[in-house]
């Protein structure tokens, strides 16, 4: 189950479950397995408004530092602070406890746009 | 692709190896997890495709002579059978490339260089040698393995052949068979903990990786690749060339002042580093701990904390043995002391850090 059907997912790795006007975002399975052991995690401010493809987040190997993009529009309302202490997370929990931030007010027609699990297992060769 | 491939290419393909360009050569950079993968090394053993290292031969009746005036460690005291750290340096003391001499006999040594250097210091060696000395580059002709760690012995003696080179002493090599694989086989390493490094020739280099494998299973062995090899020999504190190591640095603020020796007579960048013996180096490479949350990385510019630009990062990532993101640095000399504090750099926000002492991780003191 590395890209649950009920989750949506962008070209560049990240992922977003929609909840009305909110969304959860994080980075898939294939993205954490590309990236190695994740060792820091710079977090965006919580109240950030961010737009669609805009750098939010870093995650950090011990090899190198890596954009995670915003997936679509919003504020951020919450972070997953455990992230802090348990980058981790990511790696082994990407879909739950690797949860990177909460978004709300988010643009339903860049909600539209995004690509569905079919889409994206066939962009990563699945 | 352009880069060339080592024989243990398909090996480490058969394995799930994560390949990338290195040095001029395609080499895994992990095979599962790099975490993993340097615990391994700190805690049973680990296996490294080192093939890319470069392999020039020095013989001749001045051959003895001819290194101790083209590199700064002092040859004369090697006998044979022994291995000594080197460096080839510029006349202004800054570092071509650092080495390992192993000395077969007062007329034949191998020297091992660094991979992208080797046609480059065969042609210095060739270029600025004055005695009868003959240059030859094998660096085509043999493979390289790296066992590395507390069980390295355990698993050479479990092979054929093995417990005569599990009883090597540190800084020893001799020429044996291991398995019914002729090798080279030397107790050093890059990695902090105990180990081998194994020259065999090139079509042999797979055979002698499998049977290591193979042998080590029961011991926790696992293949290792770039990220685990760097994060190793960071800890311990080894500069790497590119890296720590460069012309623009000299070999006192390398750090390499242990390997200099003035008092052996002639040789190249002697004058250069006297002079700044006497006056003192300006800057020195630095160890250091990130105080603040992140991760300070090659290349992060270093501040005081007034502002003013004291110097640059050379390594940083963070290390699993540790437990901490750290560093090295090249900075003012004045902030080299244990305890000094200083900022790098990362994406527009200055991390506090502090001088620590070398090495960050000491096998000898953690066991």
């Amino acid at each position: 189950m590395t890209c649950p059907d009920d989750l949506k997912y962008t070209s560049d790795h990240e992922w977003v479950r929609i909840e009305g006007a909110n969304a959860t975002v994080g980075i898939t399975h294939f993205a954490q397995a590309e990236l190695g052991d994740l060792v820091f995690v710079e977090l965006p401010a919580i109240g950030r408004a961010v737009s669609k493809k805009e750098t939010f987040c870093v995650v950090e190997s011990t090899k190198a530092a890596s954009d995670v993009y915003a997936p679509l529009g919003g504020k951020v309302a919450e972070v997953n602070q455990d992230l802090n202490s348990n980058p981790e997370l990511i790696n082994q929990d990407p879909y739950n406890g690797g949860w990177i931030a909460k978004l709300e007010g988010i643009d339903e027609a860049e909600a539209a746009e995004l690509l569905s699990a079919a889409q994206y297992r066939e962009i990563i060769g699945e | 692709m352009s880069e060339r491939l080592t024989p243990l290419y398909e090996l480490h393909k058969e394995l799930g190896g994560k390949l990338v360009p290195f040095a001029g050569w395609q080499l895994p950079v992990r095979y599962q997890s790099a975490k993993e993968e340097h615990e391994a090394v700190r805690s049973a053993a680990g296996l490294f495709d080192v093939s890319h290292m470069g392999e020039i031969w020095v013989t001749g009746a001045e051959a003895e002579k001819a290194l101790n005036f083209l590199t700064c460690n002092d040859v004369t005291k090697l006998s044979d059978g022994k291995a000594l750290y080197s460096a080839i340096l510029n006349e202004r003391g800054g570092v071509v490339d650092d080495i390992i001499i192993y000395r077969f006999s007062l007329d034949r040594f191998l020297i091992c260089v660094n991979a992208s250097n080797s046609e480059k210091d065969y042609e210095w060696l060739q270029s600025k040698n004055r005695f009868e000395a003959e240059f030859v580059n094998e660096s085509d002709r043999w493979g390289q393995i790296a066992l590395q760690g507390p069980k390295s012995a355990s698993i050479v003696a479990s092979l054929p052949g093995g417990e005569v080179i599990a009883a090597l002493k540190r800084f020893r090599f001799f020429e044996a068979e291991l398995g019914g694989i002729k090798i080279i086989a030397a107790r050093t390493g890059y990695t902090g903990e105990d180990g081998f490094e194994f020259f065999t020739a090139w079509g042999e280099t797979a055979d002698l990786w499998s049977a290591l494998l193979n042998a080590g299973k029961d011991f926790g062995l696992v293949p290792c690749g770039l990220a685990a090899r760097d994060s190793l020999r960071l800890e311990a504190c080894y500069p790497l060339h590119g890296h720590e190591l460069s012309e623009d640095y000299t070999a006192f603020e390398s750090g390499l002042a242990w390997i200099v020796k003035l008092d052996k007579g002639d040789f190249i960048g002697r004058s250069a580093l006297l002079a700044e013996n006497e006056r003192g180096s300006i800057r020195k490479l630095t160890p250091f701990f990130v105080e603040d949350a992140g991760i300070v990385r090659e290349g992060a510019a270093v501040f005081s904390t007034a502002g003013d630009p004291i110097g640059v990062v050379t390594s940083g990532t963070h290390t699993p043995t540790v437990n901490r993101a750290l560093g090295l640095a090249m900075v003012k000399s004045e902030y080299s002391k244990e305890g000094a504090v200083f900022e790098a750099e990362v994406r527009g926000k200055r991390l506090q850090c502090k001088a620590a002492s070398s090495p960050f991780y000491d096998a000898t003191k953690s066991k």
